[in-house]
């Protein structure tokens, strides 16, 4: 048993820290806000030059081909400097799932743009998005593929970044008939029949509606076989969702280190907020939320790093996660009472991505019904 | 990172459990709310069976009359005899008094006390709190007076728990009554046959009998001081950081979820359906699921620090802390789904699960072991968190 870093990690999660405080401070994050896309190029191309685009990606791609808990230690450095950009959505989910289902071409083309940062990837799912094989009078059709190409239509809700994306990876059913198999497809957003609007979001978050107008594709974009994109799919989104919860481990950390600052600072009643014990109770109680995040989330990481099934130790990681989320929010809020009601302060800006991060794959309802599995 | 065993560990944990199917069986497990003296007798046994395997004290060291293993071991075990629900016994002695003694005592008390302990013959209680020193411990007041070769003990103890079963008890004692509080403490340990001891029950809500323990003229020789004169208050301290992780409660806890979460797939106690087939008791299933698990990495977190050689001190009262409450809330879950069958006590015909959710839910208001949720909260923020005092 050895719950600590290693040596190689601690370094990770050093230079991560160091980098985002100088590169991505509060300021640069409210730049992001208040930008169309939510992305800053620049320092998405300094993160590809740290190698952060590729560590979840293999070495042929030029990736690190770091582990899951590797890939913790970073997000949670993420989490924890409110990192805008698609980092997540991208390299470690819809990257993930090309790496899992897709052909050797398909990873070939798509890969090593993803660890340089030319190739940016999104995830549309949902029960609305349908595939049918196309007609033989298609267009795609190519005489001498065996395989039909397919007609893709319907519409995804909440799709991260689509506005920058390169590809979208999509989560189909077929059109007609059950049992309802995935089939995943590589769509480009610019193509004809793709239209994206964009949602109004909290804290103006880069997620959109994307309708397909029965939209064309060749053989070439499916994602392995028709009807059997699950495995990959599955898999792809449990290590996202572990990888969520170091994010919101990280945000969370850092609300309680800038509360408990806070209330060693702010005097009145002529002594500091922190010495009462009614603020150091949240304290301790969010202290309680964050230690059991970490222990939660490094599990969900380490299980399947080691191949085992982590289904439920994800859930519980993120069930936590969002719980945990609503604690800092609260005790932060609390706290710096008055002025986090403030736009200048920064608590609304960790307050209003735990929102978005315990809605996104899977909320904590969600996932507390994955844990009671066949309870009943 | 690794949240495994190590084979070694992996085959003393399989040992162990045989071990326990073969000599643990249903009837003598310990009931929530129920201390009888045969149970009590019962946990006496298996810890002289264990002792005899070289694992009653197995995280001890070997000349000591441990097993010579670590901290993970002897983790292990806590968590194993609080599944398997053995009566507890002997806990004082292997988790608190001998560690204090192997830093503290000299060669001759090592030897005095130490195989007992690890042999399991002999039981200790505890003597810190006083009825005018509960929180604020430092402030206690029995009085230790050095006469010659002995000291003279005055005063009472409060909350005695095994008193009545105890051969010695650890206890504190003011020797410097003008010395600053912390600095005027001394740690002993004393025969309770000492003439001028006596006990006046005090019965717990959890069916336990303990005692106020009154000391009137009892002389000690000076070989019981254990450690340092005026030193006592910072040896206690020390050591009490020793033996935390509190996966054996843990356990005990887990064990009746896991029995209630089994109850709730099988027909209701009115012949209805499934308790779980109910989406309100699925979900508090599920919740108190990851609150246990929860608990259980907690403790394991102090295990594994105690392992690496580190100190736990707010990492243990957070999993206190945690423990403590999540106890309470699956207590208080399970009453509410039970219903009306949640008021029947140990014995009647009809109580569900031998009467142990009732049980825990009076051994839950047990929240104050090792300081009061407050007090580790306390802690947590000033010592886990550095926040101004």
């Amino acid at each position: 048993m050895d719950l600590g870093l290693t040596k190689e990690q601690e370094l990770l999660r050093r230079t991560a820290r160091d980098f985002l405080e100088a590169e991505c401070p509060t300021s640069l994050v409210r730049q992001a806000e208040d930008s169309t896309e939510g992305h800053v190029p620049e320092l998405w191309r300094k993160m590809a030059g740290l190698g952060w685009l590729g560590i979840a990606l293999p070495q042929r791609y030029g990736g690190a081909g770091g582990s899951i808990t590797s890939q913790a230690v970073l997000f949670e450095e993420t989490g924890r400097a409110l990192l805008p950009g698609p980092l997540l959505t991208s390299s470690a989910l819809a990257a993930q799932v090309v790496r899992l289902a897709g052909s050797d071409a398909q990873k070939n083309s798509l890969l090593p743009g993803v660890v340089s940062g030319d190739v940016i990837l999104t995830l549309a799912r949902g029960d609305k998005l349908e595939t049918a094989s196309a007609p033989d009078s298609s267009p795609n059709q190519s005489p001498d593929q065996n395989s039909r190409g397919l007609i893709l239509s319907g519409e995804s809700l909440f799709v991260p970044h689509a506005g920058i994306a390169s590809q979208i990876v999509c989560a189909t059913r077929p059109a007609i008939g059950a049992p309802p198999d995935t089939t995943l497809v590589l769509v480009d957003p610019n193509a004809d029949g793709v239209s994206k609007s964009r949602m109004e979001s909290v804290a103006n978050h880069p997620q959109y509606l994307v309708e397909f107008d029965d939209v064309p594709l060749s053989a070439a974009a499916v994602l392995g076989e028709i009807a059997e994109g699950r495995p990959a799919l599955d898999a792809a989104v449990q290590q996202a969702a572990a990888l969520q919860c170091a994010e919101t481990l990280g945000r969370a950390q850092k609300v309680l280190e800038m509360t408990i600052e806070y209330a060693g600072s702010r005097f009145q009643f002529g002594r500091p907020i922190g010495t009462f014990q009614a603020i150091q109770h949240r304290c301790a109680d969010l202290k309680v939320a964050v230690d059991a995040g970490r222990l939660l989330t490094y599990r969900a990481a380490w299980m399947l790093d080691q191949g085992m099934p982590a289904g439920e130790a994800v859930s519980m990681a993120k069930a936590h996660a969002g719980a945990l989320s609503r604690r800092a929010t609260e005790t932060g809020h609390t706290v710096f009472a008055g002025i986090s009601f403030t736009m200048e302060h920064d608590m609304q800006l960790y307050s209003a991505r735990a929102k978005i991060a315990e809605a996104n794959l899977g909320d904590t309802e969600y996932h507390l019904d994955q844990i009671a599995g066949d309870a009943g | 990172m690794d949240f495994d065993f190590t084979p070694e560990q992996t085959r003393f944990r399989d040992e162990l459990r045989d071990f326990l199917d073969a000599e643990v069986p249903l009837d003598k497990q310990e009931v929530f709310g129920l201390f009888t003296e045969d149970q009590y007798q019962f946990g006496r046994e298996i810890n002289r069976k264990l002792a005899a395997r070289d694992w009653l004290a197995v995280g001890w060291p070997a000349e000591h009359g441990g097993g010579g293993k670590g901290p993970i071991e002897q983790s292990i075990l806590a968590e194993d005899l609080g599944y398997w629900r053995v009566p507890k016994s002997g806990f004082i002695g292997l988790g608190i008094v001998g560690p204090a003694v192997m830093v503290f005592g000299t060669q001759e008390q090592k030897d005095r006390y130490l195989p007992p302990i690890a042999r399991g013959e002999v039981e200790y209680c505890q003597g810190f709190s006083e009825p005018n020193a509960g929180s604020d411990l430092a402030s206690l007041e029995l009085r230790a007076e050095r006469d010659g070769g002995e000291y003279v003990l005055n005063g009472s103890k409060m909350f005695t728990s095994y008193a009545y079963h105890a051969d010695y008890m650890y206890l504190l004692a003011r020797t410097d009554p003008r010395a600053e509080k912390h600095r005027g403490i001394s740690l002993f340990i004393a025969d309770l046959k000492t003439p001028g001891i006596s006990l006046h029950a005090l019965p717990y809500i959890n069916g336990e009998m303990a005692a106020q323990t009154f000391f009137d003229n009892v002389r000690l020789p000076v070989s019981c001081l254990i450690g340092e004169e005026n030193r006592g208050w910072y040896h206690a301290m020390t050591t009490l950081d020793h033996e935390r992780s509190g996966l054996g409660r843990y356990a005990s806890v887990r064990r009746v979820f896991d029995d209630f979460y089994e109850f709730c797939q099988n027909p209701a106690p009115d012949g209805g359906r499934p308790l779980a087939e109910h989406p309100l008791v699925r979900h508090q299933l599920a919740q108190r699921k990851l609150g246990l698990e929860t608990w259980k990495l907690l403790c394991w977190n102090v295990a594994w620090m105690q392992s690496s050689g580190a100190v736990p001190n707010a990492e243990a009262s957070v999993a206190f802390l945690f423990g403590s409450e999540e106890r309470l809330r699956f207590a208080e879950m399970a009453m509410e789904v039970l219903g009306p069958y949640a008021t029947l006590r140990h014995g009647s015909p009809l109580v569900p699960l031998l009467g142990n959710i009732e049980g825990i839910h009076r051994e839950a208001m047990h929240l104050h072991g090792a300081g009061t949720t407050e007090v580790h909260r306390n802690i947590i923020a000033q010592r886990g968190l550095g926040m101004p005092r």
